[in-house]
């Protein structure tokens, strides 16, 4: 459904990406890993269409998007996180899944004001959609306190629920795990499992728990000072002499 | 320690003295064609040094007074109260606020002319803040020039009466709808800016429709601006001694009362309130629909709203179309009360009023900057005598605002959504 062809991206004179190759299947769990400053987070940002690449092609079922303005690559169905969080920290947990709805809910003023049958029955299955996805994320109590006042995990999880409210076809993660306990991982591990299984959406997925890694992907690209290094299903990536070196020399 | 604020408090006090004895100490006389320099009255000169003691004393004491302060007891004893649920507090609210309305709409007929008319500028000025507060409060784009919209509104009835005959009612709609088109042109541009960028462009922005309005003699009479403006008919009577409009008839013969001036000052009151009531009612409704929510998002982080599929233009200019929308009401209220608008009315201090009410109120809040806007509003006419220092007042107020409260008098709060648990 994604394949990314020969993209480099570069900022004045570092090229921090350059002639990666991804692809992600239906049904897939594909991993990105690879050392800081590897230009992991750039690739998102190319694919995201935050970034416009200065070289190669992105398509997405089918389609060349390299160029697209984000909120559109967004509405194809290609629906991210970041890595530092960002929710709309003063409203409350449940208008951010609200807001992530809104190519879902009728947002004709006159409809709005009116308060029109059609309207009506789509903010209530937006609510209920947003219910169902809080309780998922075991959120549901919480769902009118101020987002920016939850726990951190609690916030990676409500980031998480705001990309499935839109429906994504394929969920792009940005080290979902980083600042997890060893519980919350866990719990993240078997969340994405179930994202897969359950609900069919493909996962594109950065992180640096290597169990975490190893554990859920399909396969794996290893990325290396912005060069593809090696990519494979888990245990091949474990066995790969040039990706044992990059992370021995790097630790 | 003590060095330390014995230095502090003598720099302070001397900047007391150097700031206030120009202004305060020195006065501009008239000398036949000269301008001359005096010394003010000894009680002024002595006030100041008074002050600057004060001054010099607070900082040298300042950690005692203020660790004292904390431990006086609260002022509010309402304060450590818990809050009420949720549920309860809305229906008290919307209890208070029907019953305002009710006041409101019977008040007229008991106080003052004067009165009235104060309180028709309130309504007014409540209209522009909750127009603003869409802009700035909820979209969090810094809007510093605002009254151009309120001068478009107010411009578009003057205009279209002085050529075209328009009445207030046709040229309602025309100014709010010119208005908004007006907001969405300033939109384009302004798409990529934000926070000071922003600021200055749209101040830019506000004073080239006022130097506009100033220069282009031809239409709009320059700096003698435009007089005449007729005051709004009631099906078609109108309030004044002898009818003017064609075809038109006069209110107190239609009910065969004795004239009286107030007549036409307490319809004009009750055409803002209901105005503004529409104002206030229809902006709560947009908060709470995909377009507010949008708005707020936008505000809280752009990025996540993009990558959730929002698109920035559509949030951004809808935010600008709407708050200026308002304003292009309240301009044509405006006009219709002067009855004679000029450039004068719309220059860059009264965005920075219409601004410091929207930050008073609290950000977002319309409770609050309904609040803030009959206090900003009544507070001057209130305190004549200090007509002088209407700026200094302002200013200190919001300095300490600021330093007390800074999210406003009534800060904004979200309106619990409830949610059925899904199977
Ligand atoms: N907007 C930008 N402008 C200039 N340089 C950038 C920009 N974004 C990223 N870089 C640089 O590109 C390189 C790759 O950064 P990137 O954030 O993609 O790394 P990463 O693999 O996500 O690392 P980490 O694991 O620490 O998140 C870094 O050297 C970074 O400094
Ligand atoms: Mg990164």
């Amino acid at each position: 459904m994604l394949e990314v062809q020969d993209l480099s991206m570069r900022f004045g004179g570092l090229l921090a990406v350059d002639g990666v190759h991804l692809d992600v299947q239906n049904h897939e769990i594909v991993s990105v890993i690879g050392p800081n400053g590897a230009g992991k987070t750039t690739v998102f940002n190319c694919v995201s269409g935050f970034y416009k690449p200065t070289g190669g092609k992105i398509l997405f079922e089918g389609k060349e998007v390299q160029g697209k303005p984000d909120y559109k690559i967004s509405r194809l169905g290609m629906v991210r996180t970041f890595q530092h969080v960002r929710l709309f920290g003063q409203m409350s947990v449940v208008e951010n899944l609200l807001v992530a709805q809104h190519r879902h809910l009728n947002t004709n003023l006159l409809s709005g004001l009116l308060k029109t049958p059609d309207y009506r029955s789509r903010e209530k299955r937006s609510l209920d959609k947003a219910a169902y996805w809080l309780e998922r994320v075991g959120l549901l109590e919480l769902a009118n306190r101020e987002a920016g006042n939850l726990a951190y995990g609690q916030q990676r999880r409500l980031e998480i629920a705001r990309c499935m409210v839109t429906e994504p076809k394929l969920l792009m993660l940005d080290e979902p795990a980083a600042g997890l306990n060893p519980a919350e991982t866990n719990d993240l591990n078997q969340l994405i499992m179930s994202l897969k299984e359950d609900y069919n959406v493909s996962v594109l997925l950065i992180e640096h728990d290597m169990s975490l890694v190893m554990d859920i992907s399909d396969r794996i690209t290893v990325i290396n000072q912005g060069r593809p290094l090696a990519s494979g299903t888990p245990d091949d990536v474990r066995q790969n002499d040039d990706v044992i070196k990059a992370y021995l020399g790097e630790a | 320690m003590a060095t330390h604020n014995l230095k502090h408090a003598l720099f302070c006090a001397i900047v007391t003295v150097v700031i206030a004895y120009p202004i305060l100490g020195l006065d501009l006389v008239a000398q036949g064609t000269q301008i001359g320099l005096e010394g003010a009255t000894p009680t002024t000169i002595i006030s100041i040094f008074l002050a600057a003691g004060i001054v010099f004393l607070f900082q040298l004491f300042r950690d005692n007074i203020m660790g004292n302060l904390g431990k006086l007891p609260k002022l509010n004893p309402l304060s450590g109260r818990e809050p009420m649920p949720a549920e309860k507090r809305a229906k008290v609210e919307a209890w208070v606020l029907t019953a305002i309305i009710v006041l409101a709409l019977f008040w007229p007929f008991v106080v003052s002319r004067g009165s009235v008319d104060l309180a028709t500028l309130v309504l007014i000025y409540i209209m522009l803040a909750l127009g603003l507060n869409v802009v700035v409060g909820l979209a969090g784009l810094l809007d510093l020039g605002y009254v151009a919209f309120y001068a478009v509104g107010a411009y578009t009835f003057a205009l279209l009466y002085q050529y075209f005959g328009f009445t207030f009612w046709m040229a309602l709609p025309v100014g709010a709808l010119l208005a908004a088109t007006f907001g969405m042109v300033l939109g384009f541009p302004v798409l990529r800016l934000r926070g000071d960028y922003l600021a200055i462009v749209t101040l830019g922005f506000g004073e080239i429709i006022r130097i506009l309005l100033n220069n282009w003699t031809a239409v709009t009479g320059g700096p003698n601006g435009i007089g005449g403006i007729p005051d709004p008919t009631l099906f078609g009577m109108e309030f004044g001694r002898r009818v003017k409009g064609e075809g038109n008839t006069s209110f107190h013969e239609t009910f065969g009362i004795a004239y009286s001036g107030e007549h036409k000052v307490i319809f004009l009151y009750l055409i803002a309130l209901v105005l503004a009531v529409i104002t206030a009612l229809v902006i709560r409704r947009l908060m709470r629909m995909p377009v507010g929510r949008a708005w707020e998002a936008l505000r809280e982080d752009e990025i996540a709203a993009r990558s959730l599929g929002l698109s920035r233009t559509a949030v951004k200019l809808s935010a600008f179309t709407i708050g200026a929308f308002f304003a292009g009401f309240a301009g044509t209220v405006f006009a219709s009360k002067q009855g004679f608008i000029s450039p004068e009315s719309f220059v860059f201090l009264e965005s920075a009023i219409i601004l410091a009410i929207v930050v008073l109120g609290g950000m977002g809040s319309q409770i609050g900057v309904i609040l803030a806007a009959i206090a900003v509003t009544i507070l001057p006419e209130l305190a004549r005598e200090f007509s002088d220092f209407r700026m200094l007042v302002f200013g200190a107020a919001m300095v300490l605002m600021m330093v007390w409260r800074p999210q406003g008098l009534m800060p904004m709060r979200r309106i619990p959504i409830s949610l059925k648990r899904q199977e």
